[in-house]
């Protein structure tokens, strides 16, 4: 089995490596069009800023070739987000996967800290990348914007207002915590999304 | 829910953990990793580590080092000492840190808060202060507590935050290994007064005081080394009085 990670400006690609890599697999870091297409699964990390990373793809034309894709994709964390349609976090179009806008975070309580920032609940699971996972485990996420629950909500947790912490339509998978920092119940995830 | 995170700490020098510890059934003590793997199997939510090594070859044993955690732990990291430009920063985010710590060289150059946010993002910046009462107020300090500033505790945690920290670690000098408790009054008005995540350090001895710096220090997590490190008080069991007490915690 080919795993590709999707190789440009992002900040978590050596640790979505290396959690492959416990588990077994080698996976490929590209931009290369041909490796990415012909992979069986395609990893889209991200931990960074939208705008400027939206436009880092344009540039390389990778924002087209993520589109194209017709295997299993997992976008994870600022991946997820550029996945959907719009982005508040710098006023940018995303890749549009997604029929979905993704908003900032307004606490309405003191105690209500941006970034959400730690381990929170997963519920309403339905997508086979929790097949064995029960409601109510716990996953790491880092993040100031959201995306609100929509039609493609694979997964629910709750945070100042209850959001998207999974999507999925299609060939496309996504996941807003870092499901390659969350333990075992992540390993189970990243597993799952393998065996797809 | 969101659960509030139990972090412990350990120093480095030299590649090794300086601590002592008496952890039972772990072949290599001084192995930071092996340390690392035991606390997250026992259920820590975090690891901090600290290089307290001064020299250029210990900087380098230190960045090999966070390619090991990053290689074998599946829990988040952050890494602290002897951060002072961009450029360190980038060396071990791309060892595989997912955030860095940042204390005297944020207080000697502020901006370079807003440069890591900006090139890495908030998520990443953790601002450590360490801060001691003095008759004008809570007071930081500088070199590992050694040098006195003109800076206020509360001032600047504000300032950090404006800048772009991710999150404030503070610690209690006055608190810190007396293990009677953290800083709960200080902890709570930093916690009214930022918009960001506060991480309580310095004071844990019982597992009272972990529930006391959540409850009424209004922390988001806890930090502490020696409790851990000397098996005083074992993360499971931590983990299960504090949920016994009503705080959300990752079990």
């Amino acid at each position: 089995m080919k795993i590709a990670i999707i190789k440009y400006n992002a900040g978590n690609l050596f640790s979505v490596d290396c959690a492959l890599k416990r588990l077994g697999v080698e996976p490929v870091i590209t931009h290369d069009k041909e490796t990415l297409l012909s992979a069986d699964k395609v990893i889209f990390p991200g931990v960074g800023e939208a705008r400027t990373t939206m436009d880092y793809l344009k540039g390389c034309g990778l924002d087209q070739l993520i589109k194209d894709l017709k295997q299993p994709v997992l976008g994870i964390c600022l991946g997820m987000q550029l996945l959907c349609r719009h982005s508040e976090e710098g006023d940018v179009d995303c890749l549009g996967i997604f029929d979905a806008e993704v908003k900032k975070f307004q606490p309405t309580h003191p105690e209500e800290k941006v970034p959400h920032m730690g381990w929170n609940t997963l519920s309403h699971l339905r997508s086979p990348l929790f097949q064995g996972l029960k409601e109510e485990e716990f996953v790491y996420f880092v993040h100031s914007f959201y995306v609100p629950v929509n039609e493609f909500t694979a997964a629910t947790t709750e945070y100042i207002t209850p959001f998207g912490a999974a999507l999925h339509k299609d060939n496309f998978y996504a996941t807003q915590f870092h499901p390659e920092k969350s333990g075992k119940v992540g390993e189970c995830i990243l597993r799952n999304f393998l065996n797809l | 829910m969101l659960a509030k995170r139990i972090i412990p700490c350990l120093d480095i020098k030299d590649g090794q953990t300086v601590k002592g510890t008496n952890f039972v059934n772990l072949r290599q003590a001084g192995d930071p990793v092996e340390l690392g793997k035991a606390y997250s199997e026992q259920g820590a939510d975090e690891l901090v580590y600290l290089d307290i090594t001064a020299s250029h070859e210990g900087r380098k044993t230190f960045t090999e080092l966070v390619k090991r955690i990053s290689a074998e732990i599946n829990i988040p990291f952050t890494v602290g000492g002897g951060i002072h430009e961009l450029s360190d920063v980038e060396r071990l985010l791309n060892a595989g840190a997912d955030k860095v710590s940042i204390n005297s060289s944020a207080l000697r150059n502020p901006q370079l808060i807003d440069d890591i946010a900006l090139h890495f993002g908030s998520q990443v910046c953790v601002v450590a202060i360490d801060a001691r009462q003095t008759p004008q107020g809570w007071k930081c300090y500088l070199n590992g507590g050694r040098l006195e500033t003109d800076r206020f505790l509360m001032e600047w945690a504000e300032e950090a935050n404006s800048r772009g920290a991710g999150e404030i670690l503070f610690t209690s000098m006055d608190h810190d290994g007396v293990k009677e408790g953290y800083a709960n009054e200080a902890l709570a008005e930093l916690a009214d007064r930022l918009s960001i995540p506060v991480i309580a350090s310095g004071g844990a001895g019982k597992k009272e005081h972990f529930r006391d710096a959540f409850t009424l220090g209004k922390a988001n997590a806890a930090l502490a080394a020696s409790v851990f490190h000397f098996g005083e008080i074992r993360i499971p069991e931590l983990k299960d009085y504090l949920c016994q007490e009503g705080v959300t915690v990752r079990r």
